[in-house]
């Protein structure tokens, strides 16, 4: 039935092509579908590309898409590797010369096949000598100094448990918004969803109060619990439920069945679709958020990753070459469920999220 | 019986359990939050090694934070009373209702009293308390220009000395770039902290006689807002720095990056340096530009302060602490390992012995040490004035608005000093 | 093909049935648990009470975390004073609201005496309205292309929504690597034989990029409700107006655009509501600038209330006050739209 209408839908916008032959409007379509595709993906692509170059590779301008990185070689009597050049010597051969260093214009440089003898040349005839490698020392020098793992435990630990949170108290409170007739039922409803999209960022002064003088600052409580009463999810979940018929729970209640167990075993697996939704929305929501937890989370022991990202980025100097492989951590995991889930998540918020 | 037993057990376990805490209760654990330009926390954590093994009795848990968590966060933590005992901050008189006065506990106020500048000592003062000895700074710091010479030697332009002008540094500056090809000639951190030393140098006034900001109309700040935009808006310098609205960006970058002939900025920046450019190309620390009102930078704040904890034994723990960082040696090493100027008179007498092996290094300090001693009184008091905190955000936003078209010259200082008032009036309000 | 992919997500392939059989077994056993504790709890209360109960958790976290912050909103909006205490500031009066509504000319925000709010508000104002109408053809434009008899549609779908998923400072930090000044757009467009453009350090670009990216970030959500609304329109109104011979624009102004009004009205008012908070992706991707070009209400609340060093909480209240008025309109606006009260 559905796939008979999807199919009839589609001659509104191709009524006048053949059904095996692609017509210029398909063309175009596709055309504009692999733009939208590249446009999509090339920013994060030329992100996870960056991530692997070294620091003055960053800052080559015009910038190559590949991470390439300069050769060394171990020379004895020499505690680090030396960068390798191609030199060309005055008669006119080339030569591959490692660097010492650098005094002024000059270069002082050493054959790794001779290490004793040191030749002094212009530091303005060097080529360098580069391949191209998928290095990981950006991402172990940034975990060694970001924390990454902490962080990603912390961000972890909050996203779900309150996502938990979040699915339990509104789910309750949509059941008893939804199924039951009682004073002040309205009012509750039409106070929380006035708040709906009144954020907690205009808030911040007084919620901060409040956090403290529970003395949730620094307790990852302080993130967790305060954002669980989406007026979102309640609404949601609340216009599910009275999709749900009230003959099943009455019926339910002559077989002896408390309210509990009607919520739990009626009403629950029947809004499964739209709780699947606000688990999606809770995590994407709290895995990203970012202005609450910067203000609730000040000791860096409990910084989530959005938090630790920020700070590394405000400290003295930018670090790109760190600050890129360690957005490229980040986005990981939401990628990976992404990339298993998609199919559900798109048709799930397509289907059911907003009624 | 065998239940008995196995209860009796448990609960002989339980106890234990319950002990340990208490007997550990004789150490006392003290929270020292830091943040660095360049080695300063590790180097603090090292010399904490040393006095823990000394003092058994004492724990220091060093945490390194980014510098906008002491601006942004510990004003409010500290209010809340989850603040640290021990803190590296920039904004002395910011916490002043917070501090511990550590005269009591001290074997020796006169190790803190005798041995610094008047000025900071006190900035860290609440005003009912006049003679609180509360924390001290760790380095002296100021601001300066440092440049790239190896530059000015490929394109053959003589590097300029004391009593250059600003003119004459833009001319060479821009040579500099024209013949090496390098993107700006000059670049500056996007904070009116640095802006204020070349301000001064073009005949700022920052202050009226009873010591309170005073900048509506004043001409030489105007003089150089207006030198600095024209540079920005023919690319000799960097828009990209002070484009990031009220955001810190360090234009440090460019200079590592060999982008720019001349970065202004101040003397934290050495250590730094020292570690990431080393000897890639010889970097030289000039003396700041000369205009009609003189030659000055400005000072900058790092300092380290004692909270008070309200516990008696707490207060003498930390004190003990601040004293130990004090001992000449022991902030002599600091500065040596940092490479910090010392403001410490004590550690000056006994030698600060550098930790660097690289002429560069050495040669930067020095000609720190000589910008120290030309700073003028009002480049003490632009940072150690209770409202410094309020100039800086003002300033960095209302430059930055200039800059970018949003405001006209004569509005800069106008609105700076507004926003002064404001802040001034609202803390009368508490 | 499609079928599938419309599957609902409670079914599982009965291969993973077992796994699924533990957990609800676990399930089971603390539903039946607390059922015990809940059913005596409903002899005590009765049904009635258990309704109360039920809306009870959401409520109290509803209160304490967002309701009572904005009524303890008003308290600081009328104090002064740099103590985020209550106890410890001072009762100002209107003199907070005075300040950020004093103006000789409302057009001219140098005339202003709180100038950066007036210039948030406005930035505010303009980037919303910029911003819901280019998502609106956008999302439209590319869920129309969607609707057609594709290949991969559900792949396409997801690529436009793979963005949504990333947090707004990863989204940030990304564009501001790539339009920077040594970036590579830059870079491509020297190739191309044309002038590097200060894409950060220009106001009108700055604030064109901001909209593109918070386009280019959450377009892939409102093209799915767009997706489904159009997928809903019944197709025997195709069909008869086929049979009038109406053209292919007709059909679109007279039964596409009309019956997919009420999905657009969702999307305009979540986009709306979405775009006059935006905070964390502009600050990591321009700070608020250049100068104060995209400096929007919610970094003036932050601004005043958390980052900078003098803390004007009874500005950032106030602030506060004015954003969380319009929101609720906002709010009540779009409930009013879809109807919601007439079904409650």
């Amino acid at each position: 039935m559905q796939n008979q209408s999807g199919s009839r839908i589609m001659e509104f916008f191709s009524n006048t092509r053949g059904v095996s032959k692609l017509h210029l409007t398909d063309i175009l379509t596709y055309l504009y579908l692999f733009l939208g595709t590249l446009l999509m993906f090339g920013p994060v692509l030329w992100l996870v590309f960056s991530s692997f170059k070294t620091p003055g590779e960053l800052t080559r301008f015009p910038p190559r898409i590949a991470p390439y990185r300069q050769e060394t070689a171990v020379v004895p009597g020499y505690d680090d590797p030396l960068p390798l050049f191609e030199v060309t010597m005055e008669d006119g051969s080339i030569t591959t010369l490692a660097r010492i260093r650098r005094v002024g214009l000059e270069a002082q440089m050493v054959d790794p096949a001779n290490p004793e003898e040191v030749i002094r040349t212009s530091n303005t005839d060097l080529v360098p000598i580069e391949s191209i490698v998928f290095s990981a020392d950006n991402y172990r020098e940034g975990i060694e100094s970001f924390n990454f793992a902490r962080y990603f435990l912390n961000s972890l630990v909050v996203t779900i448990l309150a996502t938990m949170l979040t699915l339990l108290v509104n789910s309750m409170a949509a059941f008893s918004l939804s199924k039951y007739q009682y004073r002040g039922r309205n009012t509750i409803f039409l106070v929380i969803i006035s708040t709906l999209m009144v954020p907690i960022s205009v808030i911040l002064v007084p919620a901060f109060l409040i956090i403290t003088e529970i003395g949730w600052n620094n307790n990852l409580l302080g993130v967790i619990v305060p954002g669980a009463a989406t007026p979102t999810g309640v609404f949601l979940l609340r216009q599910y439920m009275l999709t749900i018929p009230d003959e099943l729970l009455d019926s339910a209640r002559i077989d002896g069945a408390s309210e509990w167990r009607i919520y739990a075993q009626i009403i629950l697996p029947l809004a499964a679709p739209a709780l699947a939704v606000l688990t999606i929305f809770s995590v994407m929501w709290r895995w990203n958020d970012f202005l609450w937890p910067k203000i609730v989370l000040t000791r860096s022991e409990l910084f989530t990753l959005q938090v630790g990202l920020n700070a590394f980025q405000g400290d003295l100097q930018i670090q790109w070459h760190l600050i890129l492989a360690m957005t490229v951590l980040t986005i990981l995991p939401i990628t990976l469920v992404f990339g298993i889930l998609q199919k559900y998540i798109t048709t799930g918020i397509a289907t059911t999220g907003m009624k | 019986m065998n239940k008995r037993i196995t209860f009796i057990a448990m609960l002989l376990l339980v106890m234990m359990i319950g002990l340990v805490p208490t007997l550990a209760q004789d150490t006392i654990e003290l929270n020292f939050t830091c943040y660095q330009d360049g080695t300063e926390c590790d180097t603090y954590a090292d010399l904490l090694d040393t006095f823990m093994e000394e003092n058994p009795g004492i724990v220091v848990n060093l945490e390194t934070v980014p510098y906008q968590f002491i601006i942004e966060s510990l004003p409010v933590i500290v209010e809340v009373g989850d603040g640290p005992d021990i803190a590296r901050v920039t904004d002395y008189p910011g916490f002043s209702d917070f501090y511990l006065d550590m005269r009591p506990y001290m074997e020796d106020p006169a190790l803190l009293e005798d041995n610094f500048n008047a000025v900071p000592l006190a900035a860290f003062r609440s005003a009912d308390n006049p003679d609180g000895l509360h924390g001290f700074p760790d380095a002296v710091t100021a601001t300066a220009p440092f440049v790239n010479a190896t530059l000015f030697e490929q394109a053959g332009v003589e590097l300029l000395g004391e009593g250059a002008t600003w003119e004459e540094w833009i001319d060479a500056l821009t040579q500099v770039r024209d013949a090496t090809g390098v993107d700006y000639a000059f670049t500056i951190d996007n904070r009116g902290h640095r802006f204020a030393g070349p301000a001064m140098s073009m005949g700022a006034n920052f202050f009226d006689e009873e010591g309170n900001f005073a900048l509506a109309g004043d001409e030489g700040f105007s003089t150089f807002a207006e030198m600095l935009k024209n540079w920005l808006d023919t690319g000799l310098s960097a828009s990209e720095t002070w484009a990031t609205g009220d955001t810190y960006t360090a234009a440090n970058e460019f200079f590592i990056n060999v982008q720019t002939v001349m970065y202004f900025s101040g003397s934290w920046q050495v250590g730094g340096f020292a570690n990431t450019i080393g000897d890639a190309f010889d970097w030289v620390v000039v003396p700041n530009p000369t205009g009609p009102g003189g030659s000055t930078g400005v000072v900058g704040g790092a300092g380290i302060a004692a909270f008070d904890s309200g516990d008696d034994a707490r207060n003498a723990a930390i004190t003990a602490v601040m004293e130990y960082l004090l001992q000449p040696e022991v902030y002599a090493e600091f500065s040596g390992r940092t490479l910090n100027l010392p403001a410490h008179a004590g550690a000056l007498e006994i030698g600060v012995e550098y930790d660097t092996d690289n002429p560069l290094v050495a040669s930067a300090l020095t000609q720190f040490g000589a910008e120290v001693g030309k700073l003028q009184d009002q480049a003490w008091m632009v940072a150690f004035n209770p409202f410094s905190f309020a100039y800086f955000s003002a300033s960095n936003t209302r430059l930055a608005q200039y800059f970018f078209g949003e405001i006209d010259l004569e509005d800069v200082t106008v609105g700076i000093q507004s926003d002064i008032e404001d802040a001034m009036a609202n803390a009368d309000n508490s | 093909m499609e079928r599938s992919s419309e599957k609902p997500i409670g079914q599982v392939p009965s291969s993973r049935l077992t796994i699924r059989s533990f957990f609800e077994a676990i399930f089971q056993f603390i539903i039946d648990a607390v059922d015990t504790l809940f059913s005596r709890l409903q002899t005590l209360i009765g049904i009635k009470g258990m309704a109360y109960f039920f809306v009870l958790p959401n409520l109290l976290i509803f209160s304490v975390f967002i309701l009572g912050p904005m009524l303890l909103n008003f308290l600081y909006a009328f104090t002064g004073g740099n103590s985020i205490f209550l106890q410890n500031r001072t009762f100002v009066g209107a003199e907070n609201m005075e300040m950020l509504f004093t103006c000789s000319n409302f057009m001219d925000p140098n005339t202003c005496r709180e100038d950066l709010f007036i210039r948030a508000v406005g930035n505010t104002a303009i980037f919303v309205v910029t911003q819901v109408v280019w998502m609106i053809v956008v999302s439209l434009f590319t869920a129309l292309l969607l609707n057609r008899r594709i290949a991969g549609r559900g792949f396409f779908r997801s690529v436009f929504f793979y963005p949504v998923l990333l947090s707004p400072i990863v989204v940030g930090l990304m564009w501001r690597w790539i339009l920077q000044e040594n970036g590579i757009l830059n870079s491509a467009i020297v190739s191309l034989g044309g002038e590097k453009i200060g894409f950060l350090s220009t106001a009108s670009w700055a604030r064109l990029w901001v909209v593109v990216i918070s386009i280019w970030s959450t377009m892939g959500f409102y093209t799915l409700i767009l997706l489904a609304g159009l997928q809903s329109i019944p197709l025997e109104l195709y069909e008869a107006a086929d049979i009038d011979g109406a053209n292919e624009y007709r059909k679109f102004w007279g039964i596409t655009l009309p019956l997919l009004m009420p999905t657009m009205l969702v999307v305009v008012v979540l986009s709306t509501i979405r775009a006059v908070q935006v905070f964390d992706v502009v600050f990591a991707f321009t700070g608020g600038g250049p100068g104060t070009a995209t400096f929007y209400i919610v970094h003036y609340i932050f601004n005043n209330g958390f980052a900078s060093a003098t803390k004007e909480f009874g500005l950032a209240s106030g602030a506060s006050l004015f954003m969380a008025s319009v929101l609720i309109i906002f709010t009540l606006v779009q409930l009013r739209l879809r109807g919601v009260d007439e079904s409650s």
